[in-house]
């Protein structure tokens, strides 16, 4: 639900910065390492000593080639490299290469799924427990991605004198020259739930496609708002830009706090000055760090330390070959062929690690749709829970799925299930093996099960009498009685066959 | 003088063969060029030595070619580096205050090829700060002096070099070249000096001035011996994106004083006579001849940009610089403010103090000229017109196999003549800026002593190959060399 009243909307472009899954830096052979002692992933290159020349990564090509076609955008054939020149100190060339006027990737878009604009129930995010297999009504929206273009991090600044140890400020080069692409989309977005949906679904391509870990924690996916409100419809309003904005929250935070900041203003017959912003999470405002007006002139002209950079029409087609499956298309065979809901399917594609487990589970047990609400239940309540990523679990596709299969023959009840999976998720093991150890093998002896039957007759005639008076509820609770007596290890279809039989004859 | 200093006064051949017999040890050339590098001390053309390691280095090179291992051309001989061309545990300082404490942890890709073919460097030479000059007046360690006459400038940027193989400090040593910077002092120093094809050697390890026309190339007593130099110095790089994956000619093997059937252009807006000192004129004008009588034949040829040549060179040169030298910030290396009151000031005084006037200027210059609203009226145009210019010499070259001019107007001009006159300091590279505009190889040789206004000044021809082909310079100059002896001219003084 919007924060502005109605008849004014919010007009949203994102910047995106996302490390690219190299092992060396964009222009020098220093290994890119997270978590390194300061100044220990740097080459000369990356220190700028005086003449050192930028050699560029190839594998970053490779990458941007593959985002590119990913968001259905051009591949440009001939890219220029560029100096943005500021001083900064933690920037040792006194410049950063970019692109600017000649992207390597232009004009791509992607889709998002949107509450409908006239959404009769305000889900705010989530909060609404969805039902399983029940599909939530979403609409599709597609965003425009104006470009992408490759360009390298600068260092860190450290100001912080417990680290400093000082009131000075130190450097760390680490991060100098890691590689960048920066993924600029249209004004499409009219919501900050708009804006996280778009950032959680390139986040998910970026994964997918092996281009970026896109972790934000880690700074590898970081995002700048150009934010700003209009009547609904009518022309663009003057934009602000929040910076480095590093989790989804402080996104859907911050583009709201600032659209009512700037609804404030309008509203007090002010008006809204293009700015660059600031975003403190603690207060949750946002506040002016420089005027557009007093902007550095960066003075970009084509590096002449570096050529063009002219991509082969055949290394794209053969980069398109190797794309691996992108989330739609794979969601969209998902429900095809394992015939799951569209909710599911969006569940279990929302990222590969999950999509190539459940892939892997279903091939095992034969039984997609077991497959498909044991994980989207059981193990995504693990996964949040733990608070962990599916490759921290024990849980493999070979135990998931062999628990399934037992269940499937009948040989394990959801009773005795619900008893190991909760090791099979810590420790790992084989599901058979458990069951055997622990007896837990379902009872679907007719002999032993009627037994079971007969006790829970002998010890409730009341209940017998009821159902035999044709109220079937009861049922239930004396189905509940055996299960108990045989400590869940009956087999449930045949338990309720025979108490039928025995109370009705 | 002794057989080792008369060997350092000659050239590689006779270095070599020398080395070689074991009429001459490695050890003795180099203190034979260190004892001189220390009597014209004068000259300021060297401003820094590396005793020790090149002994230990010349001890290593006597013990290969005693064993018959020579490793090259080069091995045991001693040789300079311009100060802008980084070693390995050296300084290289640029001739700036900036830099002043810089020690380079890295070899130039030409420094580790030189190195590897046995070349023992000896030193590193004088220049102009960053190589923004044409004197070697604008550095930090005083101005060179040119030993035909210590009361002239060496020309620059590359003047030590140029004057310490005029001197006899060693034979051949290396310079860059980025609008006339290794051509201009060859000429004003009566020595052989090569601009390769821009591409032709590797920058990796040069302290970039203006990265799209910098080229590092070789000074030499002879055409064979730039020839040599070039030999071991050129080739494809991966660590330099612009390097020109080609292969190496054996340059040297080609010069067999055959020149017949080559056609030289020359282009009229070089030979006017205004603005050419006529002593200049004169003597490029016989060398033009020498050569007809080689057997080559001149045509006219016309490169009609060139009135905009040195305009455009200072609008992409500055443009390129301002960029390339904001890395000198203080922060990690080189000069640093005392005691900066907040960032600003550290940036701030660190520069003022680090770098030169002409520095400065060039810098503001370029900074300028990318500035928002003035890009595409300065840069742009200058890019465009340096398209025209390329394109002049192409041009040119469908009717001629190499072109001819003169290097400089005129000859060495007295030191502090131009240092209040930026601009007719720039115009004295009028002739030597198109050449890196268009990224084609370019030659000075000595071509006789003037007459006139500056009697017995050394006068240089400039020969301007097609891009990659630096056999047809080298060949026609080496033809010119067999015919003349200009080459053997010694400054008196140098003893």
């Amino acid at each position: 639900m919007s924060v502005l009243p109605d008849g004014y909307e919010m007009v949203i472009g994102l910047e995106v910065h996302t490390h690219l899954k190299t092992d060396s830096k964009l222009f020098s052979p220093a290994p890119v390492r997270y978590g390194e002692e300061p100044n220990h992933s740097v080459h000369p290159i990356d220190l700028a000593l005086p003449g050192v020349l930028p050699v560029l990564n190839e594998r970053v090509v490779e990458l941007a080639i593959r985002l590119g076609l990913a968001i259905h955008a051009t591949v440009n054939t001939t890219s220029i490299f560029a100096r943005k020149n500021y001083f900064y100190p933690d920037l040792p060339k006194g410049y950063q290469i970019s692109q600017f006027e000649e992207p390597v990737v232009s004009e791509g878009w992607l889709d998002i799924e949107v509450e409908p604009e006239n959404g009769a129930v305000a889900s705010g995010k989530g909060k609404k427990k969805k039902k399983k297999g029940a599909a939530p009504e979403l609409e599709r929206k597609r965003i425009g991605i104006t470009r992408a273009h490759i360009e390298e991090d600068a260092g860190k600044s450290i100001h912080d004198a417990a680290i400093a140890g000082s009131d000075d400020s130190c450097i760390d080069l680490n991060r100098a020259g890691v590689p960048l692409l920066e993924i600029v989309s249209e004004p499409d977005l009219r919501s900050a739930q708009e804006a996280t949906a778009y950032l959680r679904s390139l986040r998910s391509i970026l994964r997918y496609i092996g281009v970026s870990d896109a972790d934000m924690e880690k700074g590898q996916f970081r995002c700048d708002a150009n934010v700003s409100i209009r009547e609904t419809g009518a022309e663009f309003g003057t934009r602000t830009e929040i910076k480095n904005l590093n989790s989804f929250t402080h996104v859907e935070d911050a583009i709201e706090v600032e659209a009512v900041r700037q609804l404030d203003l309008i509203e007090d017959g002010g008006d809204v000055v293009q700015a660059t912003m600031g975003y403190d999470p603690e207060r949750r405002r946002t506040s002016v760090q420089r005027l557009k007006e007093n902007s550095d002139d960066y003075r970009y002209f084509p590096d002449p330390d570096l050529i063009p950079l002219r991509i082969d029409p055949a290394t794209i087609e053969a980069v398109r070959e190797a794309l691996p499956e992108l989330p739609e298309e794979k969601r969209t065979r998902f429900e095809s062929e394992y015939a799951l809901s569209a909710y599911d399917a969006g569940v279990l594609t929302a990222s590969r690690a999950t999509a190539d487990f459940f892939e892997e589970t279903a091939r095992i047990c034969g039984a997609p749709k077991s497959a498909a609400n044991w994980i989207t239940r059981d193990v995504l309540r693990e996964l949040k829970e733990r608070e962990c990523e599916l490759e921290e679990l024990a849980l493999t596709p070979e135990a998931l799925g062999g628990m399934i299969s037992l269940i499937e023959e009948g040989r394990l009840t959801a009773n005795s299930a619900a008893q190991i999976f909760p090791d099979l998720v810590s420790d790992g093991g084989d599901p058979e093996a458990m069951m055997v150890e622990r007896g837990l093998e379902a009872v679907s002896d007719a002999g032993a099960i009627d037994v079971f039957v007969d006790e829970v007759i002998a010890a409730n005639p009341d209940v017998v009498q009821q159902v035999r008076d044709g109220d079937n509820k009861p049922l239930n609770f004396l189905m509940g009685q055996v299960m108990k007596a045989s400590q869940g290890k009956a087999e449930p279809g045949q338990v309720r066959k025979a108490l039928a039989e025995k109370i009705r004859g | 003088m002794g057989r080792a200093e008369d060997l350092l006064a000659t050239g590689l051949a006779d270095q070599r063969a020398g080395l070689d017999r074991g009429d001459v040890v490695s050890t003795e050339l180099v203190e034979a060029s260190l004892a001189r590098i220390e009597a014209f001390a004068d000259l300021s053309a060297v401003v820094s030595t590396r005793a020790d390691g090149a002994r230990a280095e010349a001890e290593a090179a006597a013990e290969r070619i005693a064993a018959g291992q020579a490793r090259s051309a080069l091995d045991g001989v001693p040789i300079l580096l311009k100060d802008n061309i980084v070693q390995r545990g050296e300084p290289a300082t640029c001739a700036s205050r900036i830099l002043e404490n810089f020690v380079s942890p890295y070899d130039a890709t030409v420094t580790e090829k030189l190195r590897a073919a046995g070349a023992i460097v000896v030193g590193r030479t004088n220049m102009d700060e960053f190589a923004m000059g044409s004197s070697t007046e604008h550095s930090v360690y005083g101005a060179a002096r040119n030993p035909w006459d210590r009361d002239r400038i060496c020309g620059g940027s590359s003047g030590g070099s140029a004057a310490a193989v005029a001197a006899g400090l060693v034979s051949v040593a290396l310079g860059s070249d980025t609008g006339g910077s290794i051509r201009q002092p060859a000429s004003h120093c009566g020595v052989v000096g090569l601009k390769p094809t821009y591409g032709r050697v590797s920058r990796w390890g040069l302290v970039a001035f203006a990265s799209s026309l910098d080229q590092i190339g070789p000074f030499g007593r002879s055409v064979a011996d730039c020839a040599a130099m070039l030999e071991v110095i050129a080739g494809h790089d991966a660590r330099d994106s612009t390097s020109i994956p080609e292969e190496v000619p054996r340059w040297t093997e080609a010069l067999d004083g055959d020149i017949g059937g080559l056609t030289i252009g020359l282009p009229e807006e070089y030979f006017v006579e205004e603005g050419v000192e006529p002593g200049v004129l004169a003597r490029v004008r016989e060398a033009i001849g020498e050569i007809e009588s080689a057997g080559a034949k001149t045509v006219p040829v016309s490169l009609p940009h060139t009135e905009h040549a040195i305009a455009t060179y200072y609008l992409i040169a500055t443009a390129e610089a301002s960029s390339n030298l904001a890395r000198f910030d203080g922060v990690r290396y080189g000069h640093r403010a005392d005691r900066p009151d907040d960032l600003q000031d550290l940036y701030t005084r660190s520069r003022s103090e680090g770098f030169g006037a002409e520095v400065k200027r060039r810098i503001l210059l370029g900074t300028y000229v990318l500035s928002a609203g003035y890009y595409d009226a300065y840069y742009g145009k200058a890019q465009r017109v340096r398209t025209l210019i390329r394109r002049d010499f192409e041009r040119a070259f469908e009717a001629c196999d190499l072109i001819v001019t003169p290097t400089a107007p005129e000859t060495a001009f007295a030191r502090g003549a131009k240092s209040d006159d930026p601009l007719s300091m720039y115009l004295s590279d009028i002739y030597t800026t198109s050449v890196n505009l268009a990224g084609l190889p370019g030659l000075s040789m000595p071509c006789g002593l003037s007459e006139g206004l500056s009697e017995g000044m050394p006068v240089g021809l400039q020969l301007i190959g097609k891009p990659l082909d630096e056999a047809t310079i080298l060949r026609v100059g080496d033809a010119f060399e067999r015919r003349t002896d200009h080459h053997s001219l010694r400054p008196p003084e140098a003893g």
